[in-house]
């Protein structure tokens, strides 16, 4: 296609500020992170003029960063782990079987990826608060109790998903297993599990992400000994001076692992979250 | 975890305490597919059903602070709560009405700006050139990055005395005071408008990502035809490309919409617990009528209240786009 004049320039134009626009938060971030305290108090510089990797190791201390860590990585992992297994199945019968309830058991699934958090939130608050003062069962401030609660995103997201990454795999497939003497079972687990490994990984990658930045249920049902790195973040704004760059760099190492992830695998994401999208 | 595990009723029939094998009899008859989703019901039940029947009976009760470790001594309230929040006299329901209005039009406005942001990129970058590959990577990262982590960015960059966007506008484009008369931007009129850009950054490389995917789909062969007929780039992106995107943009809007509409996080981690009111949305506002007053009835009302606006709104929208998708 070729194409007059006036496109290529918008395409410099337009890329560009697009480049800039994506860019210059991410810039910030990586030059205040390695500016030293005084450096970010005064007027924004675009080069640090002393560079140090003190806020890197100032983070840890400053506030208990590595619990949090811990606390998000078990959280995140946890809900992931959880919603990616069940789905599977679910998504499995929704993508092979028709029977009765299977359309009402997707629309469900997928009317209440829309509801808004705050809903859920307020009703598991109190739940959680009435199951502890009647059972002694602690669900709220735990770390099973948030685990709960990203379930009612991180579960309807991942049936979504996986049907939808399951239904492109050829239904002859499991037929030809079957054939060979696999039930139904044995398909899923030796066929279609394997033939979408890339779809489960990347629904487990996205599953992680959202859980890794959640924010509103972290910060109602964590206490001091459960917070997640989400909450423990503004803790940093909360000493006499704000810690611009210990802020920064923490930043940067929460980041670092998911944008690594997402970044590798972002085929096979992009792949699944627009099957679903554009089917 | 044996809150998790509590079996559906529905599915097994059978209500006698049977033995191992006569279980497996059992599930023998249950077809397959309820089978594989019964951890699946179970859990939904458990996670959505449960909460929404909870939070729709708590909208009916005086649920203040005093019950809330046994809500079940809380008085009926009837009505009261949704005639309290909606009754547009009062403090409370002129607090909920502006809120409203702020988040619409966030909503309008950040939606618009990263649907054009994503369709500019995606159909710009259709073509192949040097450094492409390089580029759509960066433009995921902000969708990568998690959210708290890139709002507190922007927090950073936008503070008014050491922050880069004053120094940007102020300094080097002198678009705007700089020293004492440098604009403040996480308080006032400002601040609505720096949360509509950091939604807005956050959000259309989501945008571009749909798009580019939906003009993977279009068949190149309908291009050709369109330049045989004399169709030059712009007839061609308005006759061939729009029409061929339509079916994704009516899903991309949707999501969109419900995201910003819901968003709780963006002006939460930007103004931290208490939000200028020129930019708290919707979902702030319940949280803080709920957690700072501890009046939870009142919070599930207006949780209520939401939750029938985005379901109409949505079930009109999918009815007009059906609708439309059939005509053309």
């Amino acid at each position: 296609m070729s194409e007059p004049r006036w496109v290529s320039w918008a395409r410099r134009l337009v890329l560009g500020f697009l480049a800039l626009f994506t860019l210059l938060p991410l810039y910030a971030m990586l030059a205040s992170a390695l500016k030293p305290l005084r450096d970010v108090q005064g007027d924004w510089h675009w080069i640090p003029t002393r560079l140090t990797v003190e806020p890197f190791v100032e983070i840890w201390s400053t506030i208990p960063l590595a619990d949090y860590f811990v606390n998000s990585l078990i959280v995140s992992g946890a809900a992931t782990v959880l919603s990616v297994t069940i789905a599977i199945f679910a998504a499995y019968a929704v993508s092979r079987f028709e029977f009765r309830g299977r359309n009402l058991f997707s629309v469900t699934v997928l009317s209440t990826q829309m509801f808004p958090g705050i809903l859920f939130l307020l009703p598991l608050f109190l739940i959680f608060v009435n199951i502890g003062n009647s059972t002694g069962v602690v669900l709220y401030g735990s770390r099973l109790g948030l685990v709960i609660t990203y379930l009612t995103f991180s579960l309807p997201f991942a049936i979504w998903m996986l049907a939808g990454y399951f239904a492109s795999i050829p239904k002859e497939l499991d037929e030809a297993a079957k054939v060979d003497g696999c039930g139904p079972l044995g398909a899923l687990l030796r066929i279609v599990v394997p033939a979408s490994t890339p779809g489960i990984v990347a629904v487990a990658i996205y599953a992680f992400m959202t859980a890794w930045g959640e924010v509103l249920f972290a910060s109602v049902m964590t206490d001091s000994d459960t917070r997640t790195l989400a909450v423990g973040l503004q803790e940093y704004s909360t000493q006499v001076d704000v810690y611009w760059n210990q802020v920064m760099a923490a930043s940067l190492v929460v980041s670092v692992p998911v944008v690594a992830g997402f970044l590798l695998l972002q085929r096979y994401l992009v792949a699944g979250l627009t099957a679903g999208a554009v089917k | 975890m044996t809150t998790l595990t509590e079996p559906a009723p529905e599915v097994a029939p059978d209500p006698g305490p049977p033995s191992r094998t006569r279980l497996r009899r059992r599930l023998r008859g249950v077809p397959l597919p309820y089978l594989l989703l019964l951890p699946a019901v179970a859990l939904e039940l458990l996670i959505h059903l449960v909460p929404m029947l909870v939070g729709v009976g708590m909208s009916f009760l005086k649920l203040t602070q005093f019950f809330i470790r046994d809500w079940s001594a809380a008085p009926g309230a009837g009505l009261d709560n949704y005639r309290f929040v909606l009754d547009f006299d009062t403090a409370a329901g002129r607090a909920l009405l502006a809120s409203f209005w702020v988040t619409v039009r966030y909503t309008a406005a950040s939606v618009a700006l990263a649907w054009l942001l994503g369709t500019a990129g995606a159909v710009l970058m259709q073509r192949e050139f040097r450094g492409r590959g390089w580029l759509r990577t960066l433009f995921l990262v902000p969708y990568a990055l998690p959210m708290y982590a890139a709002v507190i960015t922007w927090a950073f960059m936008f503070q008014r005395d050491t922050g880069m966007v004053n120094s940007v506008l102020g300094d080097t484009l002198g678009l705007v005071g700089t020293g004492g008369d440098a604009p403040f931007w996480l308080i006032g009129d400002n601040s609505f408008w720096a949360l509509v850009v950091v939604s807005v950054w956050r959000n259309w490389p989501f945008a571009f990502l749909i798009i580019m995917a939906g003009l993977q789909n279009i068949p190149r062969d309908l291009y050709e035809a369109a330049a045989i007929d004399g169709a030059g780039w712009w007839r061609q992106f308005r006759s061939v490309t729009q029409p061929m995107l339509r079916p994704v943009n009516q899903v991309l809007f949707l999501v969109l919409f419900l995201w910003t509409f819901n968003d709780f996080n963006t002006p939460y981690v930007l103004f931290g617990e208490s939000p200028p009111k020129e930019a708290s949305l919707i979902s702030l506002h319940i949280y803080q009528s709920s957690f700072k007053t501890w009046n939870f009835g009142l919070g599930s009302a207006m949780s209520v209240l939401l939750l029938l606006f985005l379901l109409l709104v949505t079930a009109g929208y999918l009815a007009v786009s059906s609708r439309r998708r059939t005509v053309v």
